[in-house]
């Protein structure tokens, strides 16, 4: 790694209150695996944006191989050598793999001869790929080759990618990295943007660590401990969640040969879904983005009506109520989405806490609302979870990410429940948010709750949880003791291997 | 009633000239949408298109003049939404319904000098031999220039989404802007630009109400066609040759039930006029399951954050 | 360069002043309009807004406003209910026609008798005349998914011609020597919508329009109903979430917007305008929409709004005659005036910012 391939110094973005990078300086080598290391919200992608010419640098400048760089595009990036694989959003799912992969190129071949480079190029780097599949029915393992064939169609100087493996299993990882490790030693840059610290030690050269938009350090990965990594991250030593120990009690909720149609084109189909959970326990189950966890949520919160098979929370069959029956028998739920599902962003955080709370905290009679009990009741979440905004007529929108997380699983727990079934708790939050949410699920547990972790972090789910099942294709493998488990047992859980039946195609 | 005074070959021909206006508008209504706007304004744009036409052809003496004036005038209105949503950022579903409602007005604001005027004739192709072939002479060859030009638009537009990098852009911009501006592709200058040629289209379409189908001017004369060319797209499920097939089927409605009326059916007159919009609730209802066509952005406000 | 930067709470203050913004705004481009037309500008905008209010003959003009102004309010308010949970209902015109036809149609059924239930009678006839019209996009949209904005507004044509078709037949006033049109409500006791005082312009309409906004106001502040349309409105997935049940809310909301714009038909057919004929409607389904907007969606604002809009009508109509403005001139103004707003719109939501032109 003698020659510097992109040289950035300086660079400062500033968006009204926040300054998204302040004086970021580092090089990128040529044929360097470089970490780019960060919380969420610490600046990585206002980085890589201006690298990729999606934003403008207030100043500060950019050489790439000696000379000035500034694109004002992201077709002038392109031009230079300069690929993205994004973390979401640059797939369209109505249009076919080669075109999709085309709208990524300044001037693509003809289909045939496209789609031919394509198999050329995904056999070379070990990454299959059919040109003329439609995109919105690939797995999310195959969405990122489309973008990574994308890329590599272009023959990249330097590839960026955002969080590539937070979407695949183990097995996937390993092949990911295998190209990547190909693409290194023919002298490609990859500029990796990830906060999973021993994926950063297994495969990156050198690594520089973001914090609240400044760079506070550089070091090796492979001579760096994932803890000092994490703290130089983080900026203060990090809390682990305390588990206490719990009895289980009864089965609080249990599902059996439960079914339920994909609820639109590109949606999954839940197959005979069977678990039980008993109060006390937390169950975590995990999967790749995709496989299902949006369906489960919802067919537990009631939201998807016409399921087969039986429900039962504590014994009695719920399958037949909707979301309001539900959570005043004691099923709460806290979906994924925290912006327009878990709650209303122009609304304001009292509105927000009648959206669920209305049945178990009695701020309705007869249909009237109590909207002096709702408000009291979104200042205790607030006060209880440590969300900070100025108070609780603040729309849900003007809350940071982790904040809003807290509220949304916050008015939740304190509504006391017989179970509770989460997806993504600590999607996009940072690590003091997710340290307080994990807790809390913890807490909740201990307390005599059941509680259902659904999560494509798999630490996160190892950390926290009893047991682990593994979703995929819409069906959920059998459920076991997380302590019995290793990583390869977790790799076949979650790519299908369920090593009990012939699968029923 | 004397239901042999209806003659099939006239029948048809006729019914391609009552297809057209629809089939202009829904044409340029299916660019739009395939971007991912959907413009409630069709009816507002065609009513000014008709009088803009209508004027300009009876100043200049020359139709298509008054046709190019009439795509000038649509697409100047169309521009209206184009501010108002691509760079106000406001709901698409309102500021369309405020489009008809100006058009409506401002259509006959600017007609009040032309009610009860004739207007020029429009030439028709004459192809000696062709044009005078029995049956298939009056149906193919005998019509206005701008009835050919609509079917070539339709193909024109078909193998432009179909076949061109420019159709890729624009479906993928109404697929998912945020990955077409994440790719780097200009979402708003695009969806502008497939917004001023619905509006041209829609423009064409009503000029060719004032001009060639009535042909004369009257308030509020496009009677609810922008709203039929809406539903049309819809029934084509964003298909430009289902929206040929479409538009002529509508067009077959409304000249039967026309003829029907003049042949003397028992069936009172306003029921048969009430029938192109029941049986355009009847298509939509029959076809609202599929949406395989419908672009995922549809009706979705755009806005760069960050 | 001009930025747009989403703000992080909605504005308070541009939501209320977008509203009067806008009518400054269309005043000014109005005038310029009507000068273009050839009308002093200054006097076409005085007679509009001053001369319904305080000219000469306000006594007579006042009371018009509240005629006017009560179907608006009353089909507004019916409308932003919808609006507000995202579904949208453009056909009131139509809803609207159908009252008044069920309505006046139970009255004529009923003459020459006399009774003091006739007219509770064509009241609840009105509102299920409307209702059942507005049923039909529902039931479609929540039966098939069909879409409810075109197949309202295909029913304003049918119901149009239902109008017609009813006037020169069923209808048609068997003692009118063969004009088009059905008997005069007006002079029928028992089926007359009178003014409740007289010269106030006061009729039932008027309170109905009163207690409907307030019962609107209660429903959307204080009822869970009204908490799930506006929740269905800003986030159709939380509302799902939250336990709403789409095919209902639509069902409702089509419902009663359906039945106040035929309860506005039944109003209007047996009083101000007396009697069904051809050209009965004029459009207040439409310009309704305008109102529901131009009130922010809110009862409160809808009441003052559709004040506003009875003003420009009646304005209008006096500029027509005295200053020989034409009547679309004024449709011009109105559709000027939703265009104004929504573009103002902006504001509540974003912030405008100027930043110089970056390097490239």
């Amino acid at each position: 790694m003698t020659d510097i391939l992109l040289s950035l110094s300086g660079l400062t973005k500033a968006y009204p209150g926040v300054v998204a990078n302040d004086d970021v300086s580092f090089d990128i080598g040529t044929g360097e695996v470089h970490a780019l290391l960060g919380e969420n919200g610490a600046g990585k992608s206002t980085l890589v944006k201006m690298i990729y010419g999606l934003v403008k640098p207030d100043s500060g400048e950019m050489t790439l191989r000696g000379r000035s760089y500034a694109p004002a595009e992201p077709r002038a990036a392109r031009a230079d050598g300069i690929a993205m694989v994004f973390q979401h959003f640059s797939l369209f799912d109505a249009l076919n793999v080669g075109e999709n992969i085309a709208l990524g190129m300044e001037q693509p071949p003809r289909m045939r001869d496209l789609a031919d480079r394509i198999r050329a190029v995904s056999e070379t780097y070990g990454l299959p790929l059919d040109p003329f599949r439609v995109v919105g029915d690939l797995s999310a393992g195959e969405r990122q080759r489309v973008e990574i064939v994308r890329c590599l169609l272009q023959d990249p100087k330097l590839l960026i990618m955002d969080e590539p493996t937070s979407v695949l299993t183990p097995q996937e990882v390993d092949i990911l990295f295998a190209t990547l490790r190909k693409l290194r030693a023919d002298g490609t840059s990859i500029l990796y943007i990830s906060h999973k610290l021993e994926e950063i030690r297994r495969l990156c050269d050198t690594a520089t660590i973001l914090r609240l938009g400044r760079k506070v350090g550089t070091c090796v990965p492979r001579d760096t401990t994932a803890r000092d990594m994490a703290e130089m991250m983080v900026g203060s030593s990090l809390k682990t969640p305390q588990r206490a120990g719990r009895d289980l009690g009864p089965v609080a909720l249990e599902l059996q040969g439960f079914s339920a149609a994909a609820p639109s084109a590109f949606g999954t189909a839940l197959k005979k879904v069977e678990f039980r959970v008993h109060a006390g326990e937390l169950l975590g189950i995990g999967g790749v983005a995709g496989n299902g966890q949006d369906e489960l949520l919802a067919v537990l919160s009631g939201e998807i009506r016409g399921t087969e098979g039986s429900l039962r929370l504590k014994g009695a069959d719920i399958g037949g109520l909707g979301p309001r029956a539900r959570r005043a028998a004691g099923l709460l739920t806290a979906p994924e989405e925290r912006l327009g599902h878990a709650a209303a962003p122009n609304m304001s955080l009292t509105e927000n806490a009648m959206l669920t709370g209305a049945v178990r905290e009695r701020l309705e009679t007869r249909g009237f609302l109590k909207w002096g009990a709702a408000r009291a009741f979104a200042t205790r979440i607030i006060a209880g979870f440590d969300v900070r905004t100025p108070g609780p007529d603040n729309a849900a929108r003007s809350l940071s990410g982790g904040n809003l997380q807290k509220f949304v699983i916050g008015r939740e727990v304190l509504q006391r429940p017989e179970v509770l079934v989460v997806n993504q708790p600590t999607w996009g939050v940072d690590a003091a948010a997710a340290a307080a949410i994990r807790q809390a699920l913890l807490d909740l547990a201990a307390g005599g709750a059941a509680v259902v972790v659904i999560s494509q972090d798999l630490d996160e789910l190892m950390e926290i949880c009893d047991r682990f099942g593994a979703l995929n294709e819409g069906r959920l493998s059998p459920t076991r003791a997380v302590g019995d488990l290793s990583v390869e047992e977790i790799g076949l859980m979650m790519g299908g291997a369920h090593g009990m039946e012939v699968a029923d195609v | 009633m004397d239901l042999t005074a209806i003659n099939p070959v006239l029948l048809v021909a006729s019914l391609m000239v009552a297809a057209t206006p629809l089939l202009l508008a829904a044409i340029g209504e299916l660019v739009v949408e395939k971007s991912g706007v959907l413009n409630l304004g069709v009816e507002g744009m065609m009513i000014v298109g008709a009088i803009c036409g209508f004027a300009m052809a009876v100043e200049s003496g020359s139709p298509m003049l008054g046709f190019a004036a009439a795509a000038a005038g649509g697409a100047l209105l169309s521009l209206l939404f184009a501010l108002l949503t691509q760079v106000a950022l406001a709901n698409q579903v309102a500021s369309g319904l405020a489009l008809t409602l100006f058009g409506l007005g401002l259509s006959a604001l600017l007609g009040q000098g032309y009610v009860g005027v004739k207007p020029p004739p429009s030439p028709r192709l004459d192809l000696p031999g062709l044009s005078d072939l029995p049956v298939v002479g009056p149906i193919l060859f005998g019509h206005d220039p701008i009835l050919y030009l609509g079917v070539v638009l339709t193909a024109c537009v078909w193998v432009m989404l179909k076949f061109t990098r420019a159709g890729l852009i624009l479906r993928a911009v109404g697929e998912s802007h945020d990955a077409a501006h994440a790719l780097g592709y200009p979402v708003v200058r695009i969806r502008i630009l497939a917004i001023m040629f619905g509006g041209a289209c829609a423009g064409l379409g009503g000029a060719y109400i004032s001009l060639i189908r009535v042909p004369q001017w009257t308030e509020g004369m496009t009677a609810g066609i922008g709203w039929i060319a809406l539903a049309l797209v819809v029934f084509a499920s964003w298909k430009p040759w289902r929206a040929l097939l479409g538009a002529y089927l509508f067009g077959g409605v409304t000249v039967m039930q026309l003829n029907l009326q003049a042949a003397g059916v028992a069936i009172p007159v306003e029921y048969l006029a009430m029938s192109p919009y029941l049986v355009t609730i009847l298509v939509l209802v029959i076809l609202s399951a599929d949406r395989s066509g419908a672009p995922a952005a549809l009706g979705r406000i755009f806005h760069a954050s960050n | 360069m001009i930025v747009l930067e989403k703000r992080p709470e909605p504005s308070r203050g541009w939501s209320l002043a977008t509203p009067v913004v806008a009518v400054v705004a269309t005043m000014i481009f109005g005038g310029i309009v009507f000068g273009l037309l050839g009308t002093n500008p200054v006097a076409a905008i005085a007679t509009i807004f001053w001369e319904p209010l305080f000219g000469e003959f306000a006594f007579y003009y006042r009371p018009q406003l509240l005629v006017k102004g009560a179907p608006l309010v009353l089909i507004a308010i019916g409308l932003s209910l919808g609006f507000r949970a995202g579904i949208w209902n453009i056909g009131a015109e139509g809803q609207y026609i159908v009252g008044a036809l069920s309505g006046a149609a139970i009255g004529l059924a009923f003459y020459p008798a006399e009774g003091w239930y006739i007219f509770p009678l064509m009241v609840a006839g009105g509102a299920l005349g409307g209702w059942a019209w507005a049923m039909i996009p529902g039931l479609l949209k929540v039966r098939f998914g069909t879409n409810e904005i075109l197949v309202s507004l295909m029913l304003v044509y049918v119901a149009e011609q239902l109008l017609a078709s009813m006037s020169l037949g069923l209808l048609k006033n068997p003692e009118g020597f063969g004009f088009p049109g059905s008997r005069n409500l007006q002079q029928y006791p028992s089926a007359h919508n009178a003014e409740l005082i007289a010269g106030t312009g006061m009729h039932w309409g008027v309170a109905t329009a009163m207690i409907a906004v307030i019962l609107a106001y209660v429903l959307l502040n204080r009822h869970m109903l009204g908490y799930q349309i506006r929740l269905t409105g800003e986030a159709p997935r939380a509302a799902r979430f939250a336990g709403v049940r789409p095919g209902r809310l639509i069902l409702f909301c089509l419902g009663v917007s359906g039945a106040l714009a035929g309860l506005a038909g039944l109003f209007e057919v047996s009083g101000p305008a007396g009697q069904v004929s051809i050209d009965f409607n004029v459009g207040y389904g439409f310009t309704a929409i305008i109102v529901a907007f131009l009130g922010r969606l809110h009862p409160v604002g809808i009441l003052l709004a559709g004040l506003l809009m009875a003003l420009t009508y009646i304005g209008g109509e006096i500029a027509q005659s005295s200053l020989g403005l034409p009547a679309s001139a004024i449709q011009v103004f109105q559709g000027m005036l939703l265009f104004f707003l929504l573009a103002l719109d902006v504001l509540t939501n974003y912030r405008i910012r100027l930043v110089q032109r970056e390097r490239s």
